[in-house]
Parts: C-alpha cells; sequence; structure tokens
C-alpha cells in the first residue's frame, strides 16, 4: 500500500514537486522564523539571568492593578538604609543589596569622565555575581555611616588609570574625595548598558550624592530552595509594620522571568503564526491537487474496487498519497529551514537564531496533519464512488 | 456455483424508470464456460456487473457458494470480489504507472498479502501467460493483446472461481483476440468457470453454453451436447 501511494506521487513529478513545494515553504518560514524567535527569546533570556535568580527585588511604592505606583503621589515612605538592614536578619536571606544610582563626573589630576555611579552595599558582589579583579570591594563598614571609598569598573579604571594600578588613588566624586579600593572583572554589557563603565560607592554616600531620600531599590538574595512564598510574606510583614503601610512592590526574579518569558512565548508564536499562513496556503495546494487526483483516477478506483479493495483502502490509499505529499515538504522545508537558521549564524552572529529540536518534530507533525486534513475530503469522495459507475469513466 | 433468482435492477433516469434486469433466473455451475450475447442494451452488462458484484440488484436473491449476497455488507463484497471473481474489461483497465508484474500484484496487494509470497505468484502467472519478458514494461510498452493477457494473469492471479470478461476481444484485432480466447479457454480447462459478454459472433460461439439476452430478459439458454463441443 505505501509502495502504490509512492507511485502515485512519483508518477507526476512535476505536480508533486510543486505541491510539496508550497508545504516546503510553508514549514521553511515557520521553522526560520520561529528559530529567530526563540533565539531572541533565550538571548534576552540569559541576558536577565546572569546576575543569577535567586533574587527578591523591592522597589518604593505600591504597584496597583492599573500598574501605575502610587509612589508618584509622594504618600510613600522612602525605602531607608535601616529597613535593609533590618531585611538582613530575616530567615534565608543571604545578602542585601541597597542600590541608588545616577550620574556624577569623576576625576582623577587632569582626567575626568561621566559615569554611571551605583551607591550599593558590600554584598552587591556576591549578589549580582559580579567578580573583582584586583584589591578589594566596599568594605563593611557601618551601613549608614560608611569611609569615602569607591570601586572602579574595569572600563572606568582603564580610561581614567591608563595601565597604571588605582587601588590606593584618589578621585573625585561629585566634588567629593575617595580612595579606590578595588577593581572589577569587565561584566559586559546587559541590554546595551554598558557594566564596565561605572563606579561603586556605598550606598550611604550614594544618597547624599544625589540628595535622595530613600533607595531606589533593595535586593535580597536568598539561599537556594528557600520558601519563597513565605520569604516574601515575611518581608512584607516587616516593611508594613515599619512603614505602617503597604507601600512598597515586592518582585520575585522568577516573577519576572515568567512575564519576559510569556511576553517573549507571545512574540515566537506570533511570527509561528506568520509563517502558518504559508503553511496554511500548502495545505490548500495539496487539497487541490488530490481533487484532481481522484477525478483523474476515477476509473483506476473503479479497477481497485473490482480487484477487492474495500472502501478503507481506496481511502487509505489517497489520504497515504496527501500525507506523503505534505511529509516530504515538511522534510525539505525543514531542511531549508534549518539550513536558513545556520546560514544566519554563520552570517549575522549578533542575530541569535536557535532551532529547539522539538520544533523539528512539532513542524513535520503539522505538516503531516495538514496533509491528513487537506486529503480527507478528496479521498473520502474516491472511496464513496460505487464501483460500477468508477469503472465506466473512461 | 452461482444462482440467481428473480434479478430485478431498475436505474432511475431522469424522472423515468429504466428496467435493464427483468426477473432473471439463472444457474451456473463450477467450470462452465458460457457466453452472454445480445444487442446494446439489452442488459448483458448490468448483468455481468451484478455477477461480479459490483452492483446490488434492486430486487431477487443471489446465491455465490450456497451464500446469499445480497445481503453483504460493501467491506465483505469487496473481500468476496478479490477472492472468488476476476474481471477483464474491453479496455484493458491496467494502471499506466505500474509496470506489468505490478499490475499483476495488485489484487495480492489489496488482499495484504506478504511481499515474499507475492513475487513467486507474479513470476508463475507470467510464465502461463507468456509475459514473462515482458513483466517490467509498462502498459504503454505492450501491444493491445499483450494487455489484454496482462489484464488476465492479474484476474487469476488470486485463483478466483469466476472470471467475467466484458468485451475482452473488442479493441483487439483477430489475431490477438484469438490469443485471448485461447487463455481464457486454457483457463476453463483447468477447472475456471468463464462467463463472456460480447457483441462478435466469432466468440461467442466458441462456448458451449450459449445466452442471449434482449430486452433485459434471457430469451435463450442453450447449450451445446458434449460431442458437439468437442
Amino acid at each position: 500500500m505505501v509502495r502504490l501511494a509512492t507511485r502515485a506521487v512519483t508518477a507526476h513529478r512535476l505536480r508533486s514537486a510543486l505541491t510539496t513545494l508550497g508545504i516546503a515553504i510553508g514549514i521553511f518560514a515557520v521553522v526560520l522564523l520561529t528559530s529567530i524567535g526563540e533565539g531572541i527569546h533565550r538571548f534576552v533570556m540569559s541576558e536577565f539571568t546572569q546576575f543569577g535568580t535567586n533574587i527578591i527585588a523591592i522597589n518604593p511604592g505600591k504597584a496597583t492593578t492599573m500598574g501605575a505606583s502610587i509612589g508618584v503621589f509622594g504618600s510613600v515612605r522612602p525605602l531607608s538604609i535601616d529597613d535593609a538592614e533590618a531585611l538582613r536578619r530575616l530567615p534565608y536571606v543571604e545578602g542585601v543589596v541597597t542600590m541608588v544610582q545616577g550620574n556624577a563626573e569623576i576625576k582623577f589630576g587632569r582626567l575626568q569622565r561621566r559615569t554611571t555611579v551605583y551607591g550599593v552595599s558590600p554584598d552587591f558582589p556576591q549578589v549580582f555575581r559580579f567578580d573583582i579583579a584586583s584589591g578589594s570591594f566596599l568594605p563593611p563598614d557601618d551601613p549608614r555611616n560608611p569611609r569615602a571609598v569607591a570601586v572602579l569598573g574595569s572600563k572606568l579604571a582603564r580610561e581614567l588609570f591608563l595601565k597604571e594600578s588605582p587601588v590606593g588613588a584618589r578621585i573625585r566624586v561629585g566634588g567629593d574625595r575617595y580612595r579606590v579600593v578595588g577593581v572589577m572583572e569587565p561584566k559586559g554589557t546587559m541590554l546595551g548598558f554598558d557594566l564596565d563603565d561605572t563606579i561603586f560607592l556605598p550606598a550611604a554616600r550614594g544618597l547624599d550624592l544625589f540628595g535622595r531620600e530613600g533607595l531606589m531599590e533593595i535586593d535580597i538574595l536568598y539561599v537556594e530552595n528557600a520558601p519563597i512564598d513565605e520569604l516574601v510574606a515575611s518581608i512584607r510583614r516587616m516593611l508594613i509594620s515599619r512603614h505602617g503601610g503597604e507601600d512598597v512592590t515586592i518582585t520575585t526574579q522568577q516573577q519576572m522571568m515568567d512575564v519576559l518569558g510569556s511576553v517573549l512565548g507571545v512574540l515566537t508564536f506570533a511570527v509561528g503564526a506568520l509563517g502558518g499562513i504559508s503553511l496554511l496556503v500548502g495545505g490548500v495546494g495539496i487539497y487541490s491537487i488530490m481533487t484532481i487526483s481522484v477525478s483523474e483516477r476515477t476509473s483506476e478506483v473503479g479497477l481497485l474496487r473490482a480487484l477487492g479493495a474495500g472502501k478503507g483502502q481506496i481511502l487509505t490509499l489517497f489520504l497515504g498519497e496527501a500525507m506523503l505529499l505534505a511529509a516530504a515538504g515538511g522534510f525539505a522545508g525543514l531542511v531549508l529551514g534549518w539550513g536558513g537558521a545556520s546560514l544566519i549564524n554563520q552570517l549575522l552572529p549578533s542575530l541569535p537564531v536557535h532551532t529547539p529540536l522539538y520544533f523539528i518534530f512539532v513542524a513535520e507533525s503539522a505538516a503531516i496533519l495538514i496533509g491528513l486534513v487537506a486529503g480527507v475530503a478528496p479521498a473520502r469522495r474516491a472511496a464513496a464512488m460505487t464501483p460500477v459507475e468508477a469503472l465506466r469513466t473512461e | 456455483m452461482i444462482r440467481l433468482e428473480k434479478i430485478n435492477r431498475i436505474f432511475q433516469v431522469g424522472d423515468q424508470q429504466v428496467r435493464a434486469l427483468n426477473d432473471v433466473d439463472l444457474t451456473i455451475s463450477s467450470g462452465e464456460y458460457l457466453s452472454i450475447m445480445g444487442p446494446s442494451g439489452s442488459g448483458k452488462s448490468t448483468l455481468l456487473n451484478i455477477l461480479g458484484l459490483l452492483d446490488q440488484p434492486s430486487s431477487g436473491k443471489y446465491q455465490l457458494d450456497g451464500r446469499d449476497t445480497t445481503q453483504m455488507d460493501d467491506e465483505q463484497l469487496a473481500r468476496i470480489r478479490g477472492r472468488k471473481i476476476g474481471f477483464v474489461f474491453q479496455f484493458f483497465h491496467l494502471i499506466g504507472r505500474l509496470s506489468a508484474a505490478e499490475n499483476i500484484e495488485l489484487p495480492l496487494i489489496l488482499a495484504e498479502e506478504a511481499p515474499v509470497t507475492r513475487k513467486p505468484k507474479v513470476q508463475e502467472i507470467l510464465h502461463r501467460v507468456g509475459l514473462e519478458d515482458r513483466a517490467n514494461h509498462r502498459p504503454d510498452q505492450l501491444s493491445g493483446g499483450q494487455r489484454q493477457r496482462v489484464a488476465i494473469a492479474r484476474a487469476t492471479i488470486t485463483r478466483p472461481d469466476v472470471l467475467l470478461a466484458d468485451e475482452p476481444t473488442g479493441n483487439l484485432d483477430s489475431v490477438s483476440g484469438a490469443e485471448v480466447i485461447q487463455l481464457m479457454e486454457t483457463l476453463n480447462d483447468s477447472g475456471l468457470t468463464v462467463l463472456i459478454v460480447t457483441h462478435d459472433p466469432n466468440v461467442g460461439d466458441r462456448a458451449p453454453r450459449k445466452i442471449k439476452m434482449i430486452d433485459g430478459a434471457i430469451v435463450a439458454d442453450t447449450t451445446k451436447r458434449a460431442d458437439e463441443a468437442a
């Protein structure tokens, strides 16, 4: 039976090839587009997870259901360094980073450079997986009154100090004098932000520098496998009791990843659906070719019925042909799509492309399913023919 | 053993009813060789289709080897066609994209026989119809007589009880026609029931039993005595 179907397909080479091409283009489009979508998905996710995943972020202001923050209206108590110190004593908490960020001018001798300033606590490298290249990070001083020390990002260090070692040098940040105690390892960029063109100061000094009352964010690193819901609840309880009301937004890294993942998933699905349209067109092609094929071969159907074929066998034969066309097209499309994705990888390494293995199975199954659906109506028509009338058609 | 009792076949043409077969009674014993003759529209082909289980009578009873076929469903009829009945058509009905051997193999494929047992049967029957050297030729590379021999091989590869031939020589020159008739007679000698529908009296007269049809009814049913037939 399989060979019968194959012979029917190979008998009309050009026609079969053209029909197959329709499905091939569809599968090609789906595979290539979803590969690009999936590549972008993975790229963005890895950008976000490079800082670790066991992080809970606390921002001032309560996000309402509308997504706006009532912090805008000013009825919020600022997140303070004391809040951070209190949170440090909660169970499961491994590290706490206080964060304030801004821009300031850095001077060393005659050289000066405007750069991003992070006011952070000494836990910063541990929480966000940064490494120190030389010297040390900020010392564990009294967080309310730390010494005037600074740690340089690798690029800033290179720009200001050229080849000298900056450790021990004295610099000015926004007019105040600081002593450099360390230099970070290069970290690269995240979504276009250069993480190496930076300087790290103690958080309290950062608040003074920018004239802010409260921190922008507190990040909590928790131990692996900690009960997250319980931890979030205890953070919320503590901040409510300290602030007299719920005026912060607590976001776990997991929530962020979930939201991001679902947004990117929709993106991938959307581009895949665009490719799906051409797949649909390919299905219509199979349907029309099978319709023509059935009416052309009416007398053959009559003959097969006379030779003992049941309706089921006729149905199977034509369905088999439709599926064979679709499967061959699907395979060709997969090869093209996979080749296209590899080619993009070669030519444009910056455009992330990724074809997961399961896509290949899903795409090929989709092609076969389309063949099946497109073939059902013509095959049923063939099976329903009465042998006498089918034989009479010449 | 075929037994038809009061078979009627009525076709609806527009709002008119056409009675193609009118109370036909016919009994055919196994191993018989008979011809059905008659003018166009006399019901010969309709009778052949009903005998071959391609068509069902409007009323009446058709017993094949003691079983009433009018009560059978489509799949049962298809199985019996595949096992007990072989068809030969005026226009050969070979599948053009398949070789002679593959055309002959078709009924075995439809009967879901294993490939290992199919091949020797095809070889044997090719030998019987004298077309071994044409096995891999496609139908359009064969002469009319060769094509009809392929069709006969295909009709008999399942070792059916009955061979139904509808104008088997109608599309052939007299030499090839005679070869084809001879082949069918040889098969009849080995026990196959052969029934030929034909216009050609030269063909029809060879059969020991001759049936003449007019207007959907059997008007003559004559059997030569054994000494005449010889």
